[in-house]
């Protein structure tokens, strides 16, 4: 009954590439500084199942997984630094508006 | 087909949460919904004989990142005010539809590679590929947590040690930023001083 695209491996790479559209969207969208932070942990959640999906079907299973467990720590700490900057520019600020902010000097 | 029915369920999931988390008007509602995507990759991580990498992607996405979120919200104020973008949304759109095309396209080549394995095969090969073939990359990745923890302490430190100096209200302007109490008091003994030197000649006279 079901066609033969309809693989787990299509049904995968279709929800990445929605997650990826999502994430892109919202990060030409958004001016808050907090949800750039959040819209850049989706995309970063879709590159580490599209890294984890390409070393399975390519045979090369550790490596896809070692890449997204190296991806996964390095975008926590952009979320981290990026939380921390969003304090900061609130603190100085009184915005979290990226655009406001790039106007402002001091 | 069942896992591919259940795949799909995931992914519409994962995907309707992004939107929401993207729309919602709060954040903290927003940062749940994150911690939801986080944990349906995953699910789906975990399907994909990819144990170790679903471990660290429940412990780190939907733990520590959330508390860090609520923690900053907590900071900041649960003001999701989003003002229109600079880029028009039809512009947003056709751009968002032809990146998705072109990772389509590009990603197509992938359809009908061998896949699957043995998940013990998978975890070991992880393993030796990670501390042995790779391991400049765990050296990198203890050399980013040390430096983004430095990087957090020393950008949040700042503030406090600037508030706790005082020195910020010589170049800032007055009443936007909290003054602390040594400096308020190191404000009221100079003035004292001040007057103090013009009092005492009187008394003598």
């Amino acid at each position: 009954m079901n066609p033969e695209w309809f693989t787990p491996q299509n049904v995968i790479l279709a929800g990445i590439i929605g997650l990826m559209a999502v994430g892109l969207y919202g990060l030409l969208i958004t001016r808050n500084l907090i949800k750039i932070v959040m819209v850049l942990q989706i995309m970063v959640k879709a590159a580490v199942l599209a890294l984890v999906l390409a070393g399975q079907a390519s045979g090369r299973a550790g490596t896809g997984q070692s890449l997204a467990a190296t991806v996964i720590v390095a975008d926590t700490m952009v979320a981290v630094v990026g939380l921390a900057l969003a304090i900061q520019i609130r603190r100085r600020f009184n915005t979290v508006d990226v655009s406001e902010v790039s106007t402002l000097k001091g | 087909m069942e896992m591919s029915w259940l795949y799909l369920v995931l992914c519409v999931g994962a995907v309707i949460c992004a939107y929401r988390a993207m729309r919602t008007t709060r954040i903290l509602v927003a940062t749940l919904y994150l911690a939801c995507i986080s944990a349906i990759v995953s699910i789906m991580l975990y399907m994909l004989k990819a144990y170790q990498v679903a471990a660290i992607e429940l412990s780190v996405g939907a733990g520590l990142v959330t508390v860090l979120l609520v923690y900053a919200i907590s900071v900041i104020g649960d003001d999701a005010y989003d003002p229109a973008s600079i880029i028009p949304k039809p512009l947003a759109i056709v751009v968002t539809l032809a990146a998705a095309l072109l990772m389509g396209v590009l990603a197509l080549p992938l359809v009908g590679l061998s896949g699957g394995g043995d998940a013990a095969t998978a975890i070991v090969s992880m393993r030796s590929v990670l501390w042995q073939q790779r391991a400049l990359d765990v050296w990198i990745q203890m050399v980013l947590i040390f430096s983004g923890v430095m990087g957090m302490l020393g950008l949040l430190a700042e503030g406090k040690s600037r508030q706790r100096s005082g020195l910020h209200t010589l170049t800032e302007i007055k009443g936007q930023v909290p003054q602390s109490q040594e400096y308020v008091q190191a404000n009221q003994t100079s003035l004292a001083e001040k007057t103090a030197p013009q009092a005492s000649p009187e008394g003598k006279a």
